[in-house]
C-alpha cells in the first residue's frame, strides 16, 4: 500500500530523514515510532503530498506521491499533528464541506458524514462549533475527516496526543476496528498502545530507520528483554550476591524495605530464572513474598534502540 | 471545476462567519451614505455641470475608505490558513494550487461585490424621491461600476499575493495597504506636479485611477483601463501561485 525507496529530506543546515525505505502492506496496521524531532513528522507530511522529499521515491496504492499527487491524495486519509481545523465552522458543515473536496459524490455526502460521525462519536457535537471543542472531540473530528472519503489507507500523526486515558482507550479501540478495512500507518509516543494496536513497528531515530519488525520480534531480540523480582527476608546475608552466583543473571539491585528486602534481576535474554531463584530461597531459607518475571516492553526496546546511539 | 466551486462556497461563507466582514459592511456602508448624502447637499445650494452618479463615484471622502477596504478583505486569506496549520488539511486533499488561489480570489472578489450592491439602492431612492435621474445615462452607471469591478480585481489580486507572503495578517495587510496606496496615489502625482511634461503627465494619466474613474463615470467605455487592470490581476494571480507554490520548497 506504502512503498518508501530511498527518501531522504533535507532542511537548510540539517538533514531530517536519510535513505529511508519501507514497505507497508494492505491491512497492515504500522506503528511509527521515534524520539521528538527523528523525522516522523516529516516523513508523514511527504508521504501525504504536503511537501516533496529531496530524493527517494514513494508510492501509495501504485502512485507516485510526486508524480501522481492527486490520485496518491485521493487514495489517503492524512490527519496531521494537532489537527488543524477551521474553528468557525460546525461539525456537520466542516465534514460536509471536506467530504465534497476530497470528491464524495454528492448525493452520498450526508450518508457518508453521517457514517462517520457515528463511527467517531460526534452526533453529540454535530451542531456545535469546531472552535468550542474540547481536544478529545477536535481529535474525533480530524478522525473523522480523514474517514469521509473512505480512503485505503490512514495516515496518522499522533492521533492520541494530548488525550486522557479514557479517550486514548476510545481512540485506541477505534484504530484497531479501522484496521479492519484499512491500511493505516500511525506514529504516537504512548507505546503500550502500539504494542496493543500494530500489527508491525519502525522505529527511527535521527532520520534513520533503525529496526523494523513485529512487536513481538522486537521484544525477543532485545538483549536486556525483563527480568525477575524477589521480594525476601535475607537475614544477615547478602542477597544480591548470592543471586548474582545464579548463572544467566546480569546484575541484581537490592532496595531495602523494613525488614524485607527487594531484588530486581536483569536476566539475559529470553531466560526464565524464577525456578533457580526459587530454589536459592529454599536453600537459605529465605521468607518469599513476591516471586514475578517483569516482561520486556516495547518501552524497554525503544529506549534501548534511540539511545544506543547516544552513547 | 467542482472543486473550485466547494472552495469558494467556503471561502464566501467564511467571511460571513467572522466580524471582520460586518465591520467592514458598516464601515463601507457608512462612509458611502455620508458621501452621498454630502455632496446632495453640496449639489442642493448650487448649479453644477455634473450627474448626482458621477459626484458620488468621483471624490477623494470617497477613494480614502475605498482604499482601506481590500487589507481588511484580503489580509486573512492565505495568512490564517498558514498561521492555524489548515493549509496541511487542505494541500492533503485532492485539489490543485491554483483551484485554491482561484477560489481565495473570486472569494475575496465576491465579498467585495457584495459589499458594492446596497449602494444601488442610493441612486433608485434618489430617484423615486426626487424623480429626476440621478445619471446621465445607463452607460454612466455601468462605467463607474465597471471602473469599481476592475480596480476591485486588481486590488483584491494584491492582497492575495501580499497574504500568501506572510503567515501574519497584520503584516499581510500592511503590504497590501502600503502597495495599493502607492498605485492608487501616483495617479494623484500629475495634480501635484505642475512642472512636467505633457508626455509624462499623459503616461501617469494611462496608470491614474481617478481620472479612468472621470471617463468611465460620464458613460464612456474605455477599453484602456480594461486591458491594464485584467492583464494585472492575472499577472498578480500568476505571481501569487508562484508564492504558494513555493512552501513546498521553502519548507
Amino acid at each position: 500500500m506504502i512503498k518508501v525507496e530511498n527518501l531522504t529530506k533535507r532542511y537548510a543546515g540539517h538533514t531530517a530523514i536519510k535513505d529511508l525505505s519501507f514497505e507497508v502492506g494492505k491491512g497492515e496496521i504500522m506503528g511509527f515510532l521515534g524520539p521528538n524531532g527523528a523525522g516522523k513528522s516529516t516523513t508523514m507530511r511527504i508521504l501525504s503530498s504536503f511537501m516533496p522529499p529531496t530524493s527517494g521515491r514513494a508510492t501509495i496504492a501504485g502512485y507516485d506521491i510526486f508524480e501522481q499527487s492527486l490520485q496518491a491524495r485521493a487514495h489517503l486519509g492524512y490527519m496531521p499533528e494537532n489537527v488543524p481545523l477551521y474553528n468557525d465552522m460546525r461539525v456537520t458543515e466542516y465534514l460536509d464541506y471536506r467530504a465534497a473536496l476530497k470528491g464524495v459524490p454528492h448525493r452520498r455526502i450526508s450518508e457518508r458524514v453521517g457514517d462517520v460521525k457515528e463511527l467517531c462519536g460526534l452526533k453529540d457535537v454535530e451542531k456545535k462549533l469546531i472552535g468550542a471543542l474540547s481536544k478529545g472531540y477536535r481529535q474525533r473530528v480530524g478522525l473523522a475527516d480523514a474517514l469521509v472519503h473512505e480512503p485505503d489507507l490512514l495516515i496518522l500523526d499522533e492521533p492520541t496526543s494530548g488525550l486522557d486515558p479514557n479517550q486514548i482507550r476510545q481512540v485506541r479501540d477505534l484504530i484497531r476496528n479501522l484496521g479492519k478495512q484499512h491500511t493505516i500507518l500511525l506514529s504516537t509516543h504512548i507505546l503500550p498502545e502500539v504494542e496493543m494496536t500494530c500489527s508491525r513497528v519502525i522505529i527511527i531515530n535521527k532520520g534513520r530507520i533503525e529496526a523494523c519488525d513485529t512487536p513481538e520480534n522486537l521484544l525477543h531480540e532485545i538483549r536486556t528483554a525483563g527480568g525477575v523480582v524477589l521480594e525476601a527476608k535475607v537475614g544477615n546475608e547478602n542477597g544480591a550476591e548470592e543471586l548474582k552466583k545464579i548463572t544467566g543473571v546480569r546484575d541484581v539491585t537490592a532496595t531495602v524495605d523494613g525488614e524485607w528486602q527487594r531484588f530486581a534481576l536483569r536476566v539475559e535474554s529470553g531466560a526464565d530464572l524464577r525456578e533457580e531463584v526459587f530454589r536459592l530461597a529454599a536453600d537459605r531459607r529465605w521468607a518469599v513474598r513476591e516471586l514475578t518475571q517483569r516482561r520486556a516492553t516495547l518501552e524497554d526496546v525503544f529506549v534501548e534502540i534511540t539511545h544506543a546511539d547516544d552513547a | 471545476m467542482r472543486k473550485f466551486f466547494v472552495l469558494l462556497t467556503r471561502e464566501v461563507r467564511s467571511y460571513f462567519y467572522s466580524p471582520v466582514a460586518y465591520i467592514v459592511l458598516v464601515f463601507f456602508l457608512f462612509v458611502c451614505g455620508v458621501q452621498f448624502y454630502t455632496q446632495l447637499s453640496f449639489m442642493n445650494g448650487q448649479a453644477v455641470s455634473y450627474s448626482v452618479q458621477e459626484a458620488f463615484f468621483n471624490s477623494v471622502f470617497f477613494w480614502f475608505a475605498f482604499v482601506l477596504i481590500f487589507p481588511l478583505i484580503t489580509m486573512r486569506l492565505f495568512a490564517e490558513e498558514f498561521k492555524l496549520g489548515t493549509i496541511e488539511s487542505l494541500m492533503t486533499a485532492p485539489v490543485r494550487d491554483w483551484q485554491v488561489v482561484l477560489a481565495k480570489f473570486f472569494g475575496a472578489l465576491v465579498f467585495y461585490v457584495v459589499l458594492w450592491i446596497p449602494t444601488l439602492l442610493y441612486f433608485a431612492i434618489f430617484q423615486v424621491i426626487t424623480k429626476q435621474p440621478a445619471a446621465s445615462s445607463a452607460g454612466a452607471y455601468l462605467g463607474s461600476y465597471l471602473m469599481m469591478l476592475l480596480l476591485g480585481m486588481f486590488y483584491v489580486s494584491i492582497g492575495c499575493l501580499a497574504s500568501v507572503l506572510t503567515k501574519n495578517q497584520i503584516v499581510a495587510a500592511i503590504i497590501s495597504f502600503c502597495v495599493i496606496t502607492v498605485h492608487f496615489f501616483s495617479g494623484l502625482l500629475s495634480f501635484i506636479m505642475r512642472e512636467i511634461s505633457s508626455a509624462t503627465r499623459q503616461l501617469l494619466g494611462y496608470f491614474s485611477a481617478i481620472e479612468q474613474m472621470g471617463t468611465l463615470s460620464r458613460g464612456e467605455i474605455d477599453t484602456r483601463p480594461m486591458v491594464l487592470y485584467i492583464s494585472m490581476t492575472i499577472v498578480m494571480l500568476v505571481l501569487t501561485h508562484q508564492a504558494f507554490q513555493s512552501r513546498k520548497w521553502r519548507l
